[in-house]
């Protein structure tokens, strides 16, 4: 059976509001002039948790992501894991050499060359000095600078410090990886690269806790996702599901229950139809997709006119169709669509159905649930590049020289 | 429509249900080390406990300690323009100040010894005491970025800082001793004390220094207290006169500053002039662990604020 590498039970940190300003002891032989009992107080008011009692399993093997708003305590809690700040409360156990790569360039210093920097960041991140001889051609290797391994790094461009640097941090073998957001730096080649690494080191059987922002990430390489808001768990589960929850409510600001109610007609409901539906509202796959909405109609209808649109999280109209010269008679009815593809990433989207008489609205409904979509991207590994559909492609370079 | 919001809780619900059963495990082939750690289990919790000194893991850590010490004197020799040459030039430069001042014009005692060889006798001791104090006190505030990155024991750091001032000591040594030599004075067997004062030193400076790095993550204001201390400190040490100066009564208490048993016998064991300083060296000793075993406590203790404080 698979054994426990992290075991956490009411991890809690608290913190004391400004603490970095009011450093200076001055302030501190102040306080105490003017009430000296105060000194030994500790003011509520100044403290606040940013973690409260987080109790967390990872499995061996298991490829964790965090997720949540800034500060909702992602990174405080992977600092208490790799151990660089205690917990004001609770404990945790980790099973294992723990590797953490909270940025690129952990103690690097501009003056000494690449070849310095990689055995002192090396060390600095947990390697024997053995291990960092014996993988030194490879981590050159990965970072492509075999000429400049005796520069010093301050001659470096910003590239290439990266490259060094997650180069170095790539050839860590702990058997539990915690990383934060590093990814998000360096050029887009290389970025892939360290993708690919990092799938490879979930691969290989260790446990990692990945924190980030781009969502697509966390689909790509994690099994289960935290979903942290406030300091405290909000919800834990497979990465499609707790991701597409995150994003809906990331996206759920805009108010929807105040509808207007009872018109000549109403929208009910909507739903997946058809093979190619996971869920109600959850949308597996590109292919074939057929939805319909449930229509009540209260007065008969002459010659109306129904649109309807498809939004994703950012508002982005991301299709649209409408159809004129509609008649209904009182009652129910089902509007059945049916796409030949519907090739969306991964995320949240809206559909949006209306009615209208002429130029007098009947109903314009922005359908609640929204819809998740729960295919697997194939598209650029960034979210800022993807794109809005999921396409599969392949590339050929031929040459067309005479 | 707040029903709809219900059934879309539910329903996916039920797909996590549905999902964690259809996701197969993953695949985790043993690492090769893997039996080897799967011992090793790491508590994290509240920090508690006064007297956990945790010299093991001081241990375990011994090649960053080595890493350390190797950037610290790297960059240094590197950021300067004649490097090395500052490491002779700064304890000779003094010496001759001290010389002119101290010697030709106050005409203070020098134990029977040329002026300029019972300064520099204990400029190089009293300057490798005072940059390991200085670097000691600023290496945790110097390493914020690490260490508020990555963990390591952070007793490393004032280990790492009393230890590269090892390095411009040696420098200053070979100079001394030949510097000795051209005075035409020969060592006695005494030399081989040398090693143990130079011990009491580096002891010293990480005492202090562990109180003070400590202190100073927390408060910054200690930056402003160094430049006063280590200048008083240098006073109430015999580097400008010889501690016979001081009246007999009062010998014990002068003795509880370790670095006045440090510079005496320093400048004794060298050159074979002065007296043993036996009585202070006793009470220097004692104040060294004292400061050393305080300071162990006191900065295990704050280790675990450092990194929110910093």
């Amino acid at each position: 059976m698979t054994t426990t590498a992290i075991a956490g039970e009411g991890l809690s940190k608290r913190y004391q509001r400004g603490l970095a300003q009011s450093g200076l002891l001055r302030d501190k032989l102040a306080a105490a002039f003017r009430s000296p009992t105060k000194l030994f107080q500790r003011n509520r008011q100044e403290m606040f948790w940013a973690l409260k009692g987080v109790s967390l399993e990872i499995k061996e093997g298991e490829v964790l992501g965090l997720i949540g708003r800034n500060g909702s305590g992602k990174t405080t809690l992977l600092k208490i894991l790799s151990r660089i700040t205690r917990p004001t409360e609770g404990w945790a156990e980790i099973h294992g050499r723990v590797g953490s790569l909270l940025e690129v360039g952990t103690g690097f210093h501009p003056e000494l060359t690449g070849r310095e920097n990689a055995f002192l960041s090396g060390a600095i991140l947990g390697m024997t000095r053995q291990e960092i001889s014996r993988k030194f051609d490879q981590i050159v290797a990965f970072a492509e600078l075999e000429q400049f391994i005796d520069t010093p790094v301050k001659h470096y461009s910003s590239g290439m410090y990266v490259r060094l640097a997650f180069a170095v941090a790539a050839h860590l073998e702990p058997e539990i990886l915690l990383v934060d957001e590093v990814l998000a730096v360096g050029d887009i080649r290389f970025q892939k690269k360290c993708l690919g690494k990092m799938g490879d080191v979930a691969r290989a059987g260790r446990t990692v806790i990945l924190v980030s922002h781009q969502l697509n990430q966390i689909r790509r390489l994690c099994n289960r996702v935290l979903w942290l808001d406030a300091g405290a768990l909000r919800r834990e589960g497979p990465t499609a599901v707790t991701v597409s929850a995150y994003e809906e409510e990331m996206g759920a600001s805009r108010g929807d229950d105040e509808r207007e109610v009872a018109g000549a007609a109403q929208f009910l409901r909507w739903q997946l139809t058809g093979k190619n539906r996971l869920e109600d509202h959850v949308l597996p796959g590109e292919g074939e997709t057929s939805f319909s909405f449930v229509l009540r109609v209260n007065h008969p209808l002459f010659n109306v006119h129904h649109g309807i649109a498809l939004y994703d999280q950012d508002r982005h109209l991301l299709w649209g169709n409408a159809a004129d010269g509609l008649t209904l008679k009182p009652g129910l009815h089902e509007l059945r669509y049916m796409l030949p593809a519907l090739p969306l990433r991964p995320g949240v989207y809206s559909w949006r159905v209306s009615l209208f008489d002429g130029a007098t609205r009947i109903d314009d409904w922005e359908c609640t649930p929204p819809m998740h979509v729960v295919t697997v991207p194939v598209t650029h590994y960034r979210d800022e590049f993807a794109g809005f559909l999921n396409i599969p492609s392949r590339l050929e370079v031929v040459s067309i020289d005479s | 429509m707040r029903v709809f919001r219900r059934t879309a809780t539910i329903s996916l619900d039920v797909l996590c249900q549905m999902a964690s059963v259809t996701s197969k495990p993953a695949a985790a082939p043993p690492l090769a080390e893997q039996s080897a750690a799967a011992a090793q289990v790491i508590r994290i919790e509240p920090p508690r406990g006064w007297f956990n000194l945790r010299l093991k893991e001081l241990w375990d850590y011994r090649e960053l300690l080595y890493f350390l010490v190797w950037r610290d004197v790297k960059i240094r020799y590197k950021q300067t323009a004649i490097g090395v040459v500052w490491v002779i030039l700064q304890p000779l430069l003094t010496m001759l100040v001290f010389t002119l001042f101290f010697g030709k014009l106050a005409k203070l005692p020098s134990q029977g010894l040329p002026y300029q060889v019972f300064y520099f006798a204990a400029v190089v001791p009293w300057m490798y005491f005072s940059y390991s104090l200085v670097n000691a006190t600023n290496i945790v505030v110097e390493n914020q970025r690490v260490i508020t990155k990555v963990y390591f024991p952070r007793l490393i750091l004032p280990f790492s800082a009393v230890l590269s001032g090892l390095v411009d000591f040696s420098i200053g040594f070979i100079v001394l001793l030949i510097f000795t030599l051209s005075y035409g004075l020969r060592p006695g067997i005494t030399v081989a004390l040398l090693p143990l004062f130079l011990l009491l030193a580096t002891l010293t400076a990480l005492g202090v220094g562990l109180w003070l790095s400590a202190l100073n993550a927390l408060y910054r204001d200690v930056k402003y207290l160094i430049p006063f201390l280590t200048q008083f400190w240098m006073l109430a040490s015999p580097v400008a006169y010889p501690s016979s100066m001081v009246p007999e009564r009062f010998r014990w208490i002068y003795g509880l500053n370790p670095m006045a048993g440090v510079i005496e016998g320093f400048r004794w064991a060298l050159t074979g002039h002065g007296q043993a300083p036996s009585s202070v060296l006793i009470a220097s000793s004692s104040m060294v662990v004292l400061l050393v075993f305080g300071g162990l406590i006191f900065f295990n203790r704050m280790e675990g604020s450092i990194a929110d404080r910093v």
